[in-house]
Formats: C-alpha cells, sequence, structure tokens
C-alpha cells in the first residue's frame, strides 16, 4: 500500500437558489439591512480608463430570458493590474479601484448592467498577452454549480486573435460567443446562452 | 512568474449543470463541455475585503433586523473554519448567507409561501474570516419549506453560503443542511450531487460543546476550498 494522500475534498456546490438577492443584494429583494451592500461599485470613482457600461441577458435553453440570475465581475484595472497583492503590480493598481462587482437581472425584462472602466491587457503565462477582458461568474436558480466565462472587446481584434484562451476554443466559430457587441462608445451589449444554438464556452479556470 | 495554479476542480464531487431531478436545471445547463485553461492572474487573484467593508451586526442575524424584538425560532450558532484542500486555514474571506425564517418564509418578494414573514428576521449575514480561517453566524434554525419540483416537494431546512476564497477560482455557493433533518435524503437539489460523501460533508453536525446555556444551541460547518500547488516550477504546455 502507498502512503495515504490527506488532501481534503472540496464542499460540494450547491445552487444558489430563487432567493439569492437575500443574501447577496438584499436592496433587491426589497429590503434595506446592511449600511453598504458589497459589489455595486466595480471601479471606483477615481480609476483612470474608459468608462463602459455593459448590459446584456442570459438566456436560457428554450430562448427565454433568465430573471432570477446574479452575475459576479471580476477584472484588471485599465493598466491590466488586479487589485490583490499577488499581482506584482498592485502597488500601482488604480486608486479606489477594487474589480469587482456583482449585478442582478431587472426582475420582469432580466436585462442586467453595470458600470465599470475598459481593462487592459493582462500580462499571462509563457509571456503570452492575454486580450482585456472581464471575468464573468453566473449562478442562478437550475444552476447547479457557478458558470465562469469571459466577456472580451470586438475593437481589440489584434489581441483578440492571440489570447490564449480565445485561441484554445477549438471550434472558432464558437470564439464569438465570447466577445461583446459595441453598441456606441463605451457601451457593449453581451448576451450570454446557457444552452443551445450560440451556447456561450464556459470555461474550468 | 505568475503565482502557483490552484489545484483543478474534482468535478465529480460537484453537481453536473444537467441534472434533470432538479428540473429548473434542464434548460439552464450547458450541453457543451467546458473550455478548461491555463490559470493567470485573472484566476489567481480575486477580490479583497477589509472590516470597514461590515457593519457590528452583519454576522447576528438575530439582531441585524431586529425591529420590535428577537425574531421567532430555534436560536443556533452557525460556525466553522475555512479550509482549502491542503488543510490550511482561508484567513480574511468574505462568507456570507441567506435563509428563511423559522417557519421556511424568505423575506423576498418573490417568495409567496404560506407562512408568515417575521417582523424581526431579514434572513441574511456576512462575516470575514479570522486569521485561522474562523467564522461564526448567530441566527435562529430555517424551517423547511415547500417548492414546485414535483407536486409535493419540500426543501430540507437549509442556509445558502457563499465564499470567495483567496482567488476567485476558489469562488462557491453552497448549501449547508441540519444533522438529522429527514427531508436531506429526497431533496432533489442536494441529490443532484452523485456523491454521498459529499453529501454528508453538507451537513453540519450538532455542536453541543459551542451551545451557550440557556441562550442557543450551535452547528459547526467547516468548508473546505480548492487548494493550491505548494511548488512553483511552470508549466510548459505543448504549443507554447
Amino acid at each position: 500500500m502507498p502512503q495515504t494522500l490527506d488532501y481534503l475534498k472540496e464542499t460540494a456546490s450547491q445552487t444558489a437558489g430563487p432567493y439569492v438577492h437575500i443574501g447577496l443584494a438584499p436592496g433587491a429583494a426589497g429590503f434595506k439591512l446592511y449600511e453598504t451592500e458589497l459589489g455595486w461599485d466595480i471601479a471606483g470613482a477615481e480609476a483612470p480608463g474608459e468608462r463602459i457600461h455593459v448590459e446584456g441577458l442570459v438566456i436560457d435553453g428554450t430562448g427565454a430570458p433568465v430573471k432570477d440570475v446574479l452575475i459576479e465581475v471580476w477584472q484588471a484595472d485599465s493598466l491590466g493590474i488586479h487589485a490583490h497583492p499577488e499581482d506584482p503590480r498592485f502597488a500601482e493598481v488604480s486608486p479606489g479601484f477594487r474589480g469587482w462587482g456583482r449585478v442582478i437581472t431587472d426582475f420582469a425584462t432580466g436585462l442586467w448592467g453595470f458600470d465599470t472602466v475598459k481593462p487592459g491587457p493582462v500580462p499571462g503565462r509563457s509571456g503570452r498577452v492575454q486580450a482585456p477582458h472581464l471575468n464573468l461568474w453566473i449562478v442562478a436558480r437550475g444552476i447547479n454549480i457557478g458558470l465562469a466565462t469571459r466577456m472580451y472587446f470586438p475593437e481589440e481584434a489584434d489581441l483578440n486573435a492571440s489570447d490564449p484562451v480565445l485561441t484554445l476554443i477549438e471550434q472558432e466559430q464558437r470564439r464569438s460567443t465570447l466577445v461583446a457587441t459595441r453598441e456606441a462608445p463605451g457601451r457593449y451589449r453581451f448576451d450570454i446562452r446557457l444552452q443551445g444554438d450560440g451556447e456561450t464556452v464556459f470555461l474550468d479556470v | 512568474m505568475t503565482p502557483a495554479e490552484y489545484f483543478q476542480r474534482d468535478r465529480s464531487l460537484h453537481p453536473p449543470a444537467y441534472a434533470p431531478g432538479y428540473k429548473t436545471s434542464v434548460s439552464r445547463s450547458p450541453r457543451q463541455a467546458l473550455l478548461s485553461i491555463e490559470q493567470g492572474y485573472s484566476e489567481v487573484t480575486g477580490p479583497v475585503f477589509g472590516h470597514a467593508d461590515f457593519g457590528p451586526l452583519d454576522n447576528d442575524l438575530i439582531k441585524n433586523y431586529a425591529h420590535s424584538g428577537d425574531p421567532i425560532g430555534e436560536r443556533i450558532i452557525v460556525h466553522g473554519r475555512v479550509v482549502d484542500e491542503n488543510g490550511r486555514p482561508v484567513p480574511r474571506t468574505l462568507v456570507e448567507i441567506w435563509q428563511a425564517n423559522a417557519s421556511g418564509r424568505y423575506r423576498h418578494k418573490k417568495d409567496t409561501y404560506l407562512a408568515p414573514i417575521d417582523p424581526n428576521f431579514g434572513g441574511c449575514g456576512r462575516t470575514l474570516t479570522d486569521e485561522n480561517g474562523y467564522y461564526y453566524f448567530r441566527t435562529v434554525k430555517p424551517g423547511a419549506y415547500p417548492w414546485r419540483n414535483y407536486v409535493n416537494s419540500w426543501r430540507p431546512a437549509h442556509i445558502h453560503v457563499s465564499v470567495f476564497g483567496s482567488s476567485f477560482s476558489q469562488r462557491l455557493i453552497t448549501q449547508m443542511y441540519f444533522e438529522g433533518d429527514p427531508l436531506i435524503r429526497t431533496c432533489p437539489i442536494v441529490n443532484t450531487i452523485p456523491d454521498k460523501a459529499a453529501i454528508d460533508r453538507l451537513i453540519a453536525a450538532l455542536d453541543v460543546n459551542a451551545a451557550i446555556p440557556f441562550d442557543c444551541l450551535a452547528y459547526k460547518f467547516d468548508i473546505v476550498l480548492r487548494g493550491r500547488r505548494s511548488t512553483l516550477f511552470e508549466n510548459r504546455l505543448a504549443g507554447n
């Protein structure tokens, strides 16, 4: 018998359920409890860079908008720095920039949206630059384990063409599922399709 | 050098996206395989929270929405540690919980169950783990409630738990159940998890040692997040 590996096992995921708003965005559930809710301000007021608005729908396998979804965003600042001590340029991160936020949908329409700054390119492993992107994490009733994906920017065609994640997608026509549409300067549309035609590429990070 | 990666997630211990016994998952589950990517800065970093983000009652659900008195229900402490698969504590990480009240009703505009709202119970709390990964909440034990899955489906008493960890790749939402609840075994949401032992790890144990005499009982719920490599040799994947 070999030695026993004594690793612990990761706690299993369970759906966030229909009332996720109570826990993570109680104001949206219809009551005020916390002095400050977390995650409504992704970039802070002082961070330099292009101010952008991103909105979209999460669409289920029948084509209907998912109206009870919660999406979290994690991103670098306009220089590609993450507000985390393990980023080697952490000391230079934009003032007041947290880079994380969460948003819920309009209960009637399913539309979600948030304001932030456009991230810069992020250094990757093996010297490969990652094109500017937002990391998204989606939970809802019926989603058993949070779905990770990324949103890229259509005007970054050159960087997108060499991005290590986009180029890893074998079926080239699926790469566009991770690229937003630019509807106006600073305004992006990003629909996420959970299933079926045009299914968004989801990531195992 | 990019920081060390987190262990690959053992998906056999997690529910699959498509779990038809839980009907809502049928139309909300991706059918294509997930794309496995190398972890870069986006994955090994994550949001950092500090005590300035919190109010003094944020982890006390008995008091944080009390208007005319304490909420009705069995008073309990829920406590435990957040550690990683290496057994190392995860310090200063955000833990958020939400739950129904003692009669099984959520304070949510979408919950229409006939059981009453408790005017003194909000149903959410949040805290940071300490240096040892320890956290605690005070609350009331939630009630079971009916839901639309089969004609007569009831959720076991549970508390939703959201944890961040040190990086966004450790992000986890789960549900904590209570020792001895006969509804756990038949719950379609519990049973999305294919591994019996993984289900058992979601069941908090009654912890009399942590109970406070003539005040409240206690349940212990430890949470394990993905571990991390300690060797720092860089990967060299084919093609790079």
